[in-house]
């Protein structure tokens, strides 16, 4: 049963990242990777990560990519044109990046010989309470420092938007 | 048969990390070049989960939790950029936006 959701929503997930790298269109992009994350957000469940999986819907799925789709709806984005591409680009981008994945499986293979398993339940650690004791005691610090990084986020994103640099 | 080697997340991971490179070097539109961003990050968020699930300890969920704050406030001063530079050029590709480049 484990084994049969892993790979429905790993199928989705890749099938949705593959389709954000060839879709010419940025909203069909977009909604490809809401596609992504929603299937990522099942996985950590899967892995008992039951606060992650609902901040991942709240956060990435919800507000961040409303704010994505909300730019391309305001800059009226169209079809993107395909010309002037490198031809280094074209002779070496997917030889290297396959290298590049071949490389990262022989690592994972390496070091994880598959004997470890996952099974959904294996792993309790990580509900609310849990998180929440970690983030106000061991992880304090980088918690305030991300309340400040937010702020100054906020502000620089007001200061951006609100004229234009000349 | 119901355990899931736990290789397979990580080849996944690394799966949606490659297609995330994938997009952000071959793709000319700044938005699009934007989301494969966060896609990578999605990708490793993946492993940071697989990884605390191999512990059995919650360190890595707090650290997803960090990249995801991250994440958003990125996107938020980035979409931001996004905007002033089509407002001053009227493009969205990024090959025509090249003022640093001399």
């Amino acid at each position: 049963m484990d084994v049969i959701l892993f790979l429905i929503f790993a199928i989705i997930a890749v099938v949705c990242a593959i389709n954000v790298v060839v879709q010419t269109h940025p909203i069909s992009s977009a909604i490809s990777l809401v596609g992504v994350m929603g299937s990522l957000a099942v996985l950590y469940l899967l892995l008992g990560a039951e606060f992650i999986a609902a901040a991942q819907v709240i956060v990435y799925a919800g507000a961040v990519m409303v704010l994505f789709v909300f730019v391309i709806m305001l800059l009226n984005a169209g079809a993107e044109v395909r010309k002037g591409r490198s031809l280094m680009v074209q002779l070496l981008g997917v030889p290297l990046l396959i290298v590049f994945l071949g490389l990262t499986a022989y690592f994972v293979r390496r070091l994880f010989p598959g004997d470890v398993t996952v099974h959904f339940g294996g792993f309790t650690g990580g509900t609310a309470q849990a998180i929440g004791r970690a983030l106000f005691t061991t992880y304090l610090l980088p918690f305030e420092i991300t309340s400040i990084l937010i702020l100054i986020a906020i502000v620089g994103a007001i200061v951006l938007a609100r004229k234009e640099l000349d | 048969m119901s355990a899931i080697p736990i290789s397979w997340f990580l080849a996944l991971s690394a799966v949606l990390f490659a297609l995330g490179v994938a997009g952000f070097l071959f793709r000319r539109n700044i938005v699009t070049v934007f989301m494969s961003i966060e896609l990578m990050l999605n990708a490793v968020n993946l492993s940071f989960i697989t990884f605390s699930y191999y512990f059995k300890k919650v360190d890595g969920h707090l650290f997803a939790f960090f990249v995801m704050v991250v994440a958003a406030a990125e996107a938020a001063v980035g979409l931001a950029i996004i905007l002033t530079v089509f407002k001053n050029r009227a493009t969205l590709n990024i090959d025509e936006v090249d003022s640093m480049k001399n």
